[in-house]
């Protein structure tokens, strides 16, 4: 369980940037790879947590799921994994532990007060 | 009336401080001709108990030290303690993996530059520890014969950010019907290639073998780290 630890680092960095541009954070958007090792549920609860007392107290956090993509060496193109339990291209069987995306755990946007 | 919302965008990356942090260590490592071998498994899997007879095995041919973490007690730095390595604990507190600045910490006052192999065990954990790079060159994944065949199929994300899986207890698979084809044949499908090695630190069987794979990437790295030092001679 280190997803609070996690949403506090979020909290941190966004604090600093609102402040730092003087604005009002509503909302903050974060791509949360599949790979990551970071639990979504976990985090959503944590971020309301981290937020008591600072600048960002009542914005929400807004997750969007990044799925694993690999590159197959076969067919030689990047696909999108179907499970994690099996690194293999999903259309030619071939093994590939090339991981292009999945890992992100990544502030993308601010969501300003309107 | 509705308003598209305000985006600001930026990109960062949260585990930054971590991931920076850890790319210094390293970068260190290197250039001080220190391998850093780090240990990940659940609580239970015998971290400690390999990690001891490593350390014994390795240290006549070897300058070798050992940091260990844990949430509580400096019990496990006083097992590794009677190998004669220099140990160190690293107690976490309430945090339930090692991070690259709890290891920075733990260096402080070491000469690292002095050692050969640099052994960091974490604290027993599947799922936290995968999220953080520790500047580590290798990065063992155990599981042991007591804990089931799926333990990969379930945890794919520490397997993922491992490079090799050493499966322990051997000396106990037939009493628990270990499905040693089964445990394999998970750890290929999510981590393809990946190097297994299947030992029982306590009888000794298949301890060879991983040695030599410790021993074999530690000499690979040093001449490649040689060829780095004479490229700059052969362009002139």
């Amino acid at each position: 369980m280190h997803e609070l630890s996690i949403a506090m680092s979020i909290v941190d960095m966004a604090q600093e940037e609102a402040e730092r541009r003087n604005l009002q954070v509503d909302a903050v958007h974060l791509e949360l790879g599949a790979l990551s090792g970071v639990v979504k549920e976990a985090l959503l609860f944590s971020y309301g947590v981290a937020c008591d007392g600072t600048l960002l107290e009542g914005s929400r956090l807004v997750v969007k799921d990044v799925p694993i993509e690999v590159f197959c060496p076969t067919c030689n193109v990047p696909k999108t994994l179907t499970s994690m339990q099996w690194f293999h291209c999903p259309d030619c069987g071939a093994a590939t532990s090339e991981i292009l995306h999945g890992k992100e755990l990544v502030i993308t946007a601010l969501e300003l007060k309107q | 009336m509705t308003t598209e919302p305000r985006l600001l965008e930026v990109r960062k990356n949260v585990l930054k401080q971590n991931d920076v942090l850890a790319r210094a260590l390293r970068d260190r490592f290197r250039a001080q001709n220190t391998s850093v071998i780090s240990l990940v498994s659940s609580p239970g899997a015998g971290k400690t108990t390999l990690l001891e007879r490593t350390l014994t095995l390795l240290r006549e041919r070897y300058r070798i030290a050992a940091l260990v973490g844990d949430l509580a007690t400096e019990n496990d730095a006083q097992r590794l303690a009677r190998s004669g390595v220099p140990v160190k604990q690293i107690v976490t507190g309430t945090v339930c993996h090692l991070e690259a600045a709890m290891v920075e910490r733990a260096l402080d006052g070491w000469d690292v530059g002095q050692l050969d192999l640099l052994f960091v065990e974490n604290v027993g954990n599947l799922v936290c520890p995968a999220s953080y790079d520790l500047g580590e060159d290798l990065r063992l994944v155990m599981l042991s014969v007591t804990e089931g065949e799926d333990k990969p199929l379930k945890y794919p994300t520490i397997f993922n950010s491992a490079d090799a899986a050493v499966i322990t207890k051997c000396d106990l698979a037939a009493a628990v019907d270990f499905d040693e084809r089964a445990a394999l044949a998970n750890i290929q499908a999510v981590r393809p290639g990946m190097p297994v090695f299947l030992l029982s630190a306590k009888s000794g069987e298949g301890i060879d073998n991983y040695l030599e794979f410790l021993t074999r990437r530690l000499h690979r790295r040093r001449s490649d780290a040689a060829d780095e030092n004479i490229a700059p001679a052969e362009v002139h």
